[in-house]
């Protein structure tokens, strides 16, 4: 049995107007500690489907069970990131990474040391009273991401975390995220439209097309790009190759 | 080519001497109207080129307000029509909020009660007057109701549509974490339409002097309110045009504490 089944899911939106079918038929399996990449054109569901996973959505029909329990019920086993680092602006540092903590009533001393010491560990330290507007882009998501960790989640999922930075950042963060996720071998599901950033960072590469969202093709990551950090992967021979094969597909899906 | 420091210390020196002469010239023009219409006022009702008994004069004014103020009677009516005003503001802000936080709550409620906060909105509060007065009695309870009932609708209305703005992935973060309704509003929509909040005390001051004024009209006992209506019936414009300035002298200064407070909260 698997870590993460995704089984039959199906979302329409419904408006006055329309019925508008997000997600068709995804049936997808994640191993434990595995790398998933979920790759497509805008408007192909991807995001739909992540707050589908989260629970923040009900899918209109099919299941989703993290462990064999359905994901609607369970808190704090799965953390989100969002696109930008929505650190509140009102709150400081450390008072932002340990809300997670706070809201679930797991805020004691040992949980707040480990969530300060993990600030440390991404490079973060001494900035725990400052507020989130005198951090730079790059430390503001590291700082989410610290937020995202701290209640120890199983399951990782990360909505384009990267394409709000500059590109030299984003390299960086690339390998930051994977080595920490890497470290404490959690289970992650990435949602972005830049191949490289899918090929470099994941064990699988999940493409869908788009229109209802369909699963249209899995790649799987050679093991020598897999053992790689992001950036040393984006510089192996393979990686271009792959990076054609996807390319080529994603170009078949917009001629469609 | 740089520029010499020395140069640039200079040019910056130049260019704030000349903010200060702006300045200065602003204040030059503004004491300029000042006196103008006070002299203007004086020597026109003197020369009786105005009815003195209608428009009274500056001195006749500053000569009530001494005896009045030696007296107490406009201390204690100042105070009465103060503290009438500070409750209705606070009381209407905070209803407003709390009407607002009721309507975020459930989307529900909100869609019932629309239709009833426009015609409240549009209707004008100070015709609840002797309603008010009826059902509170003649005193301080329906004059506080009276400044509050004139700003609650609108705080309620401006407070509500800050709490919808709130960017909703705020939300989703704190949904991801498994956060409850209560703790959504807590942490999120509260502490993010603070600004808001803030601002609408700044407008609710000034809705405020107006519904206590007219309250005080209405019921004809103390405070400012009473004396110009006072003034009116007996004829006697000096107390009237007294009254009206203490007013604009105690407004301005109570919106400029809250400016100031607004300008402390918002940034902290």
């Amino acid at each position: 049995m698997s870590f993460l089944a995704i089984k039959d899911v199906h979302h329409t939106y419904f408006t006055k107007a329309s019925a508008t079918t997000a997600l068709s038929e995804i049936t997808l399996h994640v191993e434990e500690g595995e790398f998933v990449s979920f790759l497509g054109p805008s408007g192909c569901g991807k995001t739909t489907l992540l707050s589908i996973i989260a629970g923040l959505i009900k899918p209109t029909e099919g299941t989703i069970l993290l462990e064999n329990k359905p994901t609607s019920g369970l808190k704090n086993q799965i953390g989100y990131m969002l696109q930008q680092d929505y650190l509140f602006p009102w709150k400081t540092i450390e008072e932002n990474i340990l809300l997670g903590l706070k809201l679930s009533q797991q805020l004691n001393d040992k949980s707040k040391l480990a969530a300060i010491d993990l600030l440390k560990q991404m490079g973060l330290s001494g900035i725990e009273k400052q507020l989130p507007k005198q951090l730079s882009g790059g430390m503001r998501q590291r700082a989410a991401l610290v937020r995202t960790l701290a209640t120890e989640p199983k399951l990782l999922m990360l909505d384009e975390p990267f394409s709000a930075l500059d590109y030299q950042t984003k390299l960086k963060l690339e390998d930051l995220v994977s080595n920490t996720l890497d470290a404490f071998g959690k289970t992650a599901i990435l949602v972005t439209h830049d191949i490289g950033e899918a090929i470099a960072m994941s064990d699988r590469v999940v493409l869908f097309s788009p229109s209802p969202g369909r699963v249209h093709k899995v790649f799987d990551m050679p093991e020598e790009l897999r053992i790689l950090s992001p950036f040393n992967a984006r510089n192996h021979e393979t990686f271009s190759s792959i990076f054609q094969t996807i390319w080529k597909e994603l170009e078949s899906l917009e001629s469609r | 080519m740089s520029l010499g420091k020395n140069k640039v210390n200079l040019l910056h020196k130049n260019y704030l001497h000349s903010l200060t002469i702006e300045k200065r010239w602003v204040r030059f023009h503004q004491v300029i109207i000042f006196l103008v219409f006070f002299t203007g006022w004086e020597i026109s009702s003197q020369q009786r080129w105005i009815d003195p008994l209608l428009f009274s004069s500056p001195s006749k004014i500053w000569n009530l307000f001494l005896e009045k103020f030696q007296d107490g009677s406009l201390l204690s009516n100042l105070g009465v029509t103060l503290t009438e005003t500070i409750f209705g503001f606070i009381l209407g802000t905070l209803l407003g909020t709390l009407l607002a936080a009721l309507l975020w709550w459930s989307p529900m409620f909100s869609k019932i009660i629309d239709p009833y906060l426009v015609i409240l909105n549009a209707m004008p509060k100070v015709a609840l007057g002797p309603i008010l007065i009826v059902a509170l009695g003649p005193g301080y309870p329906s004059i506080i109701a009276m400044g509050a009932i004139i700003s609650v609708i609108i705080t309620t209305l401006v407070v509500y549509t800050s709490f919808k703005e709130v960017d909703p992935n705020y939300m989703k973060v704190l949904q991801t974490f498994g956060a409850t309704r209560f703790q959504c509003f807590k942490e999120a929509i509260l502490p993010a339409s603070f600004p808001t909040i803030i601002s609408t005390l700044k407008v609710n001051v000034g809705l405020s002097w107006v519904g206590v004024i007219v309250g005080e009209f209405l019921v004809s006992s103390r405070g400012l309110g009473y004396l110009i209506i006072y003034g009116f019936q007996v004829f006697n414009f000096t107390l009237v045009f007294m009254s009206l300035l203490v007013i604009a002298v105690v407004a301005t200064i109570m919106y400029q504490l809250v400016e100031l407070l607004e300008k402390k909260l918002i940034k902290e």
